[in-house]
């Protein structure tokens, strides 16, 4: 029993908080505009490291510190799309792979460790606002079957009203006239050029809100602990992508939903390994997790067989071809 | 007063791929307010020429005006934006929206497709037009459908009905008949008689010479990237080259003659 509480304690935890909003910010590419960004990693990077360093090293408060690093977020945004939008679309996914291992790489090398705290990262010494302004009383609290220290609550606390919030925003924009255009590109972008749509404006436009938004979850992502070069992986985008699949793309819940199974998924498997550990069927924790991502891999491969709209997904809308 | 002005005139309108001339087109005018119909022999550069009109792609040169404005060098959408909108022979309708929403993508009215007003919502006097256009197309109980539920045939009808929700002056249509069976033409061609009688100008591509016959006031004949002839229906359509680029009698021989005759002046 401790087993599925522990797992279903992921459901509210401020990492799957923050993996959700970069995935609704991939959903605003990929699931509403056709984009392919295989780089969203990148953008929740310029995010955790542009905070930790404008407040670390720049010394700035922390809205200001915020609004620097949505700048950055969106000189990313265009610095890619800018030069690559108006090609086909798998020149975006090879630009957007390749620029977010170049920051990757360039965030764990020595050379900027001034700054970056290069292979180290950076410890987390710029969320004293976080910590300052939590209501909640100190020590540990229960809420239902799980504790929390009160600082991990009331940052997942912050984490979820941020996601509600940015959610909500990109209801109200996907079903708006705007939102219905982004969906008209992406299924023919030449029928949007037929009907006097700025095709290559509406791509840039989500290319930067998507950005943003993963920028703003690379902050939350970096709060509870501290800033580390390796978890900025590929994987971290894929990851990601699962989620939508999982939850169901070009759905506005659909990124959130995805996240909560995913990350509850992860610790189930993991809390089995520990058991198969104690119990002697792998000789170590290591050669279990290995078993552990095969797991993962069989039900995503059951997942895209039996409901390849994802949970949320409309199942109608593929069972024609889209074109 | 009529307006006897052609609405489109390009000159020296050339592009080639790689070598090969698609388009060669010396000079080109479409009458205004009519049904002008473009045949010719596949590979004669037809959709090339639409594709180089609406910007779709760019000629090595050329120049063209639209009502007296030049049009050469701007992008499709812009092109779209000032009153010539086109469909593609292969159909392109947004397959994962439904039929209304592919029709009020094509209104006019764009407060809220930009960003900084989405809140703007669809006019409902949009709303109205499209219901009553898809009527028209007898597309109206179709409208709440995902469009890649639409036949091939409904699918020429949307885009149609798309293009005309764009109240453009001119209408470029690439083979609406194409693919679409006998009672469907049958209606299809009155719906081009009708934009026809909305004061629109239509410029279609047909491969028939009963509907070209039946529904054109004007036809321009290509071949190998030029205009080789053009006229009223009845005259274009008895002259012997052009019966031999389609029925194939001396297809080769007559047409190179007619080049080589049009070279000589």
């Amino acid at each position: 029993m401790d087993i599925l509480w522990n797992s279903l304690r992921e459901i509210i935890t401020p990492t799957t908080a923050a993996y959700a909003l970069a995935a609704i910010g991939l959903n605003v590419h990929f699931g509403f505009t056709g984009l392919l960004n295989f780089g969203q990693a990148g953008f929740v990077a310029v995010g955790a490291y542009g905070f930790a360093i404008a407040v670390m090293t720049f010394g700035l408060s922390t809205p200001l510190a915020i609004a620097v690093t949505m700048l950055l977020a969106a000189g990313y945004a265009l610095l890619l799309g800018v030069p690559t939008l108006r090609l086909r679309a798998d020149y975006l996914a090879i630009v957007t792979i390749a620029a977010a291992e170049i920051i990757r790489f360039g965030l764990n090398s020595s050379a900027f460790a001034q700054w970056t705290g290069g292979a180290n990262g950076l410890y987390n010494e710029y969320s004293d606002w976080l910590k300052s302004s939590n209501p909640y009383p100190s020590g540990t609290l229960t809420l239902g079957p799980w504790t929390f220290t009160s600082n991990d609550l009331w940052i997942a606390t912050v984490d979820w009203i941020v996601v509600a919030a940015v959610a909500g925003g990109i209801y109200l924009l996907v079903n708006s006239p705007w939102g219905r255009v982004l969906k008209g590109i992406r299924e023919d972008e030449h029928a949007m050029l037929s009907l006097g749509k700025n095709v290559n404006l509406y791509k840039l436009q989500a290319l930067v809100i998507g950005g943003l938004i993963g920028a703003l979850a690379g902050i939350l992502y970096v709060q509870p602990t501290s800033v580390q070069p390796f978890d900025f992986g590929t994987r971290m985008t894929f990851n990601m992508y699962t989620m939508l699949i999982l939850g169901g793309a070009a759905t506005v819940f659909g990124p959130v939903l995805g996240s909560m199974i995913f990350w509850v998924v992860m610790r189930f498997t993991d809390e089995l390994v520990g058991l198969g550990v104690q119990a002697g069927l792998f000789d170590n924790v290591t050669q279990g997790s290995q078993l552990r991502f095969v797991l993962v891999g069989v039900a995503l491969v059951l997942l895209v067989v039996f409901r390849p709209q994802g949970i949320l997904g409309n199942r109608t809308e593929l069972t024609f071809d889209a074109r | 007063m009529r307006d006897d002005t052609p609405i489109l005139v390009a000159d020296n309108v050339h592009r080639h791929f790689a070598g090969v001339t698609a388009v060669d087109v010396e000079h080109l005018e479409i009458p205004r307010g009519r049904i002008t119909a473009l045949i010719g022999p596949n590979g004669a550069g037809k959709t090339t020429l639409f594709n180089l009109l609406t910007g779709f792609d760019k000629p090595q040169t050329g120049t063209w005006t639209f009502d007296g404005v030049p049009l050469h060098g701007l992008a499709p959408w812009q092109v779209a934006r000032r009153g010539m909108v086109r469909t593609f022979q292969l159909t392109k309708v947004l397959g994962r929206l439904t039929v209304l929403e592919n029709m009020l993508l094509g209104s006019k009215h764009r407060a809220g497709e930009r960003l900084l007003t989405f809140w703007r919502g669809p006019d409902r006097h949009d709303q109205v037009r499209a219901m009553e256009i898809l009527t028209r197309f007898k597309l109206d109980t179709k409208a709440g459908d995902y469009a890649a539920s639409l036949s091939g045939g409904q699918r020429k009808l949307l885009e149609m009905a798309r293009a005309v929700m764009n109240e453009p002056r001119l209408v470029m249509l690439d083979e609406p008949m194409a693919g679409v069976n006998p009672a469907l033409t049958q209606s299809l061609l009155h719906h081009i008689k009708d934009l026809k009688a909305q004061g629109m100008t239509v410029l279609f591509v047909e491969h028939d010479m009963h509907m070209v016959r039946f529904v054109a006031d004007w036809v321009i004949v290509m071949a190998e990237g030029r205009v080789i002839a053009e006229g009223a229906p009845a005259s274009v359509l008895s002259s012997a080259a052009v019966v031999d680029a389609y029925l194939g009698a001396h297809h080769d021989t007559d047409l190179r003659s007619l080049i080589a005759e049009m070279d000589a002046k």
